[in-house]
């Protein structure tokens, strides 16, 4: 059921990323481009995530268990550190460059656009890099 | 700063969608959606790798299903050369699994559960998006 539950998620997260428009880097670039011809419509689809996301967050929590699973499972980590700064303002120059992020990104293969499919792919080599710095740093 | 696309009805609408996307993969299977962290250990662990591939799918299926239920095309306007966008998915890679989120990680799910590491990241992802579009503009 997990398995199910797992690609629920994944269908409503695309259609909500489809009727907010989030998919379209156009509509991304604009609400990045303050300072010229500013699309504010993003912040309202944080907004609206927020409201439904955030108080069922701390409801759900104290729950004993996920329906489908042994434990709540997420990131406890409070380290504000350079890693965070700096990968964050990588991934805010590659947003801004491109104007797609992991979700968009990712859903846009649905529309077969050759260009997204290339982001896509080096997104992915991205992943792996780290993945490959991060074992070898640790040995 | 001219305001202009602006979509708050559609956008409010599609960011509630992703909000229970994110409250259902909570409540049912008890993890946080982050979707550089679900694709990228898609890609490099084993450990849950078919719920997070499910995941992926879904977030694929999403916007097809949406145009056949919908009749609606899906606009996606990208107006970068293949270069550009090379570019920004490898700094896209590379930021979100160096600070450990993206948009939806650290966008919706910390600062959800009101994480200062999430805020800092988020804060900062989308200043130097904002700097990266102002001098892309310029150029």
């Amino acid at each position: 059921m997990n398995k199910l539950a797992s690609l629920v998620s994944g269908i409503i997260f695309g259609v909500g990323l489809v009727i907010s428009e989030m998919i379209n880097p156009a509509k991304v670039l604009g609400f990045l481009d303050l300072f010229g011809n500013w699309d504010p419509s993003l912040a309202f689809v944080m907004i609206g995530a927020l409201v439904v996301s955030s108080p069922m967050f701390h409801l759900i929590k104290n729950n004993k268990k996920p329906v489908f699973a042994e434990k709540f499972d997420y990131s406890n980590n409070k380290n504000i550190n350079s890693k965070l700064i700096i990968g964050s303002a990588l991934f805010g120059a590659g947003w801004g460059l491109g104007g797609l992020c992991p979700g968009p990104a990712i859903s846009s293969i649905a529309l077969l656009n050759v260009y997204s499919i290339a982001f896509v792919i080096s997104m992915f080599v991205g992943f792996y890099l780290v993945k490959v710095l991060n074992a070898s740093a640790s040995k | 700063m001219n305001i202009v696309n602006f979509t708050p009805i559609s956008a409010f609408t599609g960011g509630v969608i992703i909000g229970l996307a994110v409250v259902v993969f909570f409540l049912l299977n008890g993890r946080l959606v982050g979707i550089s962290g679900i694709a990228s250990n898609a890609l490099t662990e084993t450990n849950k790798r078919f719920d997070n591939f499910l995941f992926l799918i879904g977030l694929i299926i999403g916007p097809i299903l949406y145009t056949l239920f919908t009749k609606q095309q899906i606009n996606v306007t990208i107006s970068n050369s293949y270069i550009l966008l090379i570019v920004a998915g490898l700094l896209v890679g590379l930021g979100t699994r160096i600070s450990g989120g993206c948009t939806s990680g650290h966008g919706i799910s910390g600062i959800g559960r009101f994480s200062l590491r999430s805020i800092t990241a988020t804060i900062t992802f989308m200043i130097v998006g904002i700097i990266t579009v102002y001098i892309k503009n310029l150029i």
